[in-house]
Formats: structure tokens, C-alpha cells, sequence
């Protein structure tokens, strides 16, 4: 009995790094795929779309990192609120016209793979020399915390809360602003 | 067996951080340009989420709500600049502006 229980424990562990894996790679390759149409679709609508399947995912990718209540305020704020936005404006603007490609800056496309070439070099160089021990260098804690709204509220509304109140004027600020931006001035009146 | 570490997450978002890098340098339109500066601050998020578990403190999630907030604000500012912009040339390309070259 004994060793039957230990064995099943033992699959059961097994099985849930499976499972870690799985839920790890899944998202992560529908985020890069998603990150991929957002920069090479010809079609604004595509675009956001794949926008949203990167949020979307990353919101995934979030809960299996114990933070569900971040993972719901990105489905909501992200995937709601901000592609909301960003449609309308492309509805707006209109999704008929093709991009200009002339070059407008001399040798830009030589400047962009020099500055990226660099950028990649930078990051692969520290991702092998660190050879993935960060785990060694700082190890983690072994509990772990659920990012639940009654901790995080708990922590936000004691130690940030003034943070909390300039971010706060941060928003009425540029709601002012973008109403200043978009408000039509009437024809004929002074500007 | 391997398992899923912190280091995992964090070359998932330098990889997203480059692509999103990539967009901004290679398109034109003004729209695009600002969803790849979302997937920057995104991958900026999974930093900080995956930091967060890795040493157990909450402060993390509640940087991601302060990149949040300073995201959706810019994002409302700048669409409000792309849509005067775009009344005044039709146009999103960020290569016509001219109008603040003296």
C-alpha cells in the first residue's frame, strides 16, 4: 500500500513538470507568434489582433506565475480597454491605405540590423554567460506567493499608497490632454 | 528532467523585448510603432512578474500595475496625437512629419 502510494506520488510529480513544460511552452510560443504579427502583418486590424494573442497569452503565462489577479487586470485593461482604443483609432484612420516604404532617412535599414545586431549580440552574450544559473546566483525562496487582490491590496494601499495617488493625477492628466488634442477647434475661430 | 525556471521567462521576455525593438525600427506607421512599444513594456511586466515569484515578494505585481496605468496614459495621449496628425495629412507615416523642423 505503502509503496503504491509513493509511486503515485512519484508519477504524479512526474507528470505535473510535464505539464509545467507544457503550460510554459504553449503560451510562450503564442506569444512570440502573436509579437511577429504585430510587427510584420501589412493589415492594422491583423495587427492588434496578434496583439491581442500576445496579451492574451501573457495573461496565461502570468496565472502559471501565481499572479492571477495581474493576469486578470491584463485580460481587462489590455486585451479590453487598450485594443479598444487602438481599433477605434484604426478605424479611424482607415485601414485601406498601404504603407509608404520609400526611405525617407538615408541608410536607415543598414542603421537598424547595425543597432540590432548589437542589441541581440548584448542579450545572447549575457544569456550564455550567465549559462542559466541565475537560479544559483539568487536562489529562490521556496514559498511562493498567490498575487491575490486581498495581498496586493494589501501591500498598495499601505507602503504605495502615495505612489498610488501621483499615478492617479498621472491619469486625470493625460484624459485632460487628449481631450485638449482631439477637441476641434470650429472653423473660422481664433486658435 | 527539466524544469521550468526563472531563466526561462526572462529569455522569453529579451526575445519579446527584441522583437518588439525590431517593429519600432522597421515600420512606418505611427499605430504600429505603438503596439510595439506595448509589447516592450509587456515584456517588461514578465520581468518583473517572474522576479516577483522568483523571491516571493509581492512589490513586482504592483510595479506591473504602475507600468499599466503610465501605458493605457500614453497610449490615450499618443492616439490623440496620431489622430490630429492624421487630420492635418492623412497620413500616419512618422517619416512625413515635418512640421517641427524649423
Amino acid at each position: 500500500m505503502e509503496y503504491v502510494i509513493q509511486k503515485k506520488a512519484k508519477q504524479w510529480k512526474k507528470s505535473k513538470k510535464v505539464l509545467d513544460i507544457v503550460l510554459f511552452a504553449v503560451p510562450a510560443s503564442l506569444v512570440i507568434l502573436g509579437a511577429l504579427i504585430v510587427i510584420f502583418a501589412k493589415n492594422p486590424v491583423h495587427n492588434s489582433m496578434g496583439l491581442v494573442l500576445t496579451l492574451a497569452s501573457l495573461a496565461v503565462i502570468y496565472i502559471t506565475l501565481n499572479a492571477t489577479f495581474v493576469a486578470m487586470v491584463q485580460i481587462l485593461v489590455y486585451a479590453g480597454a487598450v485594443m479598444t482604443l487602438f481599433l477605434f483609432v484604426i478605424m479611424m484612420i482607415g485601414v485601406d491605405k498601404p504603407e509608404q516604404t520609400r526611405e525617407e532617412i538615408k541608410g536607415q535599414t543598414l542603421l537598424v540590423s547595425g543597432t540590432l545586431f548589437i542589441l541581440i549580440g548584448i542579450i545572447s552574450y549575457v544569456v550564455i554567460n550567465s549559462g542559466f544559473k541565475w537560479d544559483l546566483w539568487f536562489p529562490p525562496v521556496d514559498y511562493s506567493l498567490e498575487g491575490t487582490p486581498n495581498i496586493i491590496a494589501g501591500t498598495l494601499f499601505t507602503e504605495w499608497v502615495l505612489p498610488f495617488e501621483v499615478i492617479s493625477l498621472l491619469l486625470i492628466v493625460a484624459t485632460a490632454a487628449a481631450l485638449a488634442l482631439a477637441y476641434d477647434t470650429k472653423p473660422g475661430k481664433k486658435k | 528532467m527539466i524544469e521550468v525556471s526563472t531563466d526561462w521567462y526572462l529569455t522569453l521576455a529579451a526575445i519579446l523585448f527584441s522583437i518588439g525593438f525590431l517593429g519600432m525600427m522597421i515600420r512606418k506607421n505611427a499605430l504600429i510603432m505603438f503596439m510595439c512599444i506595448e509589447l516592450m513594456l509587456n515584456s517588461v511586466n514578465l520581468t518583473f512578474i517572474a522576479a516577483s515569484r522568483h523571491f516571493g515578494t509581492i512589490e513586482g505585481q504592483i510595479s506591473v500595475f504602475f507600468v499599466l496605468v503610465v501605458a493605457s496614459a500614453e497610449v490615450v495621449v499618443g492616439l490623440a496625437i496620431i489622430v490630429s496628425i492624421f487630420k492635418k495629412q492623412s497620413s500616419a507615416s512618422v517619416d512625413l512629419l515635418r512640421t517641427i523642423r524649423g
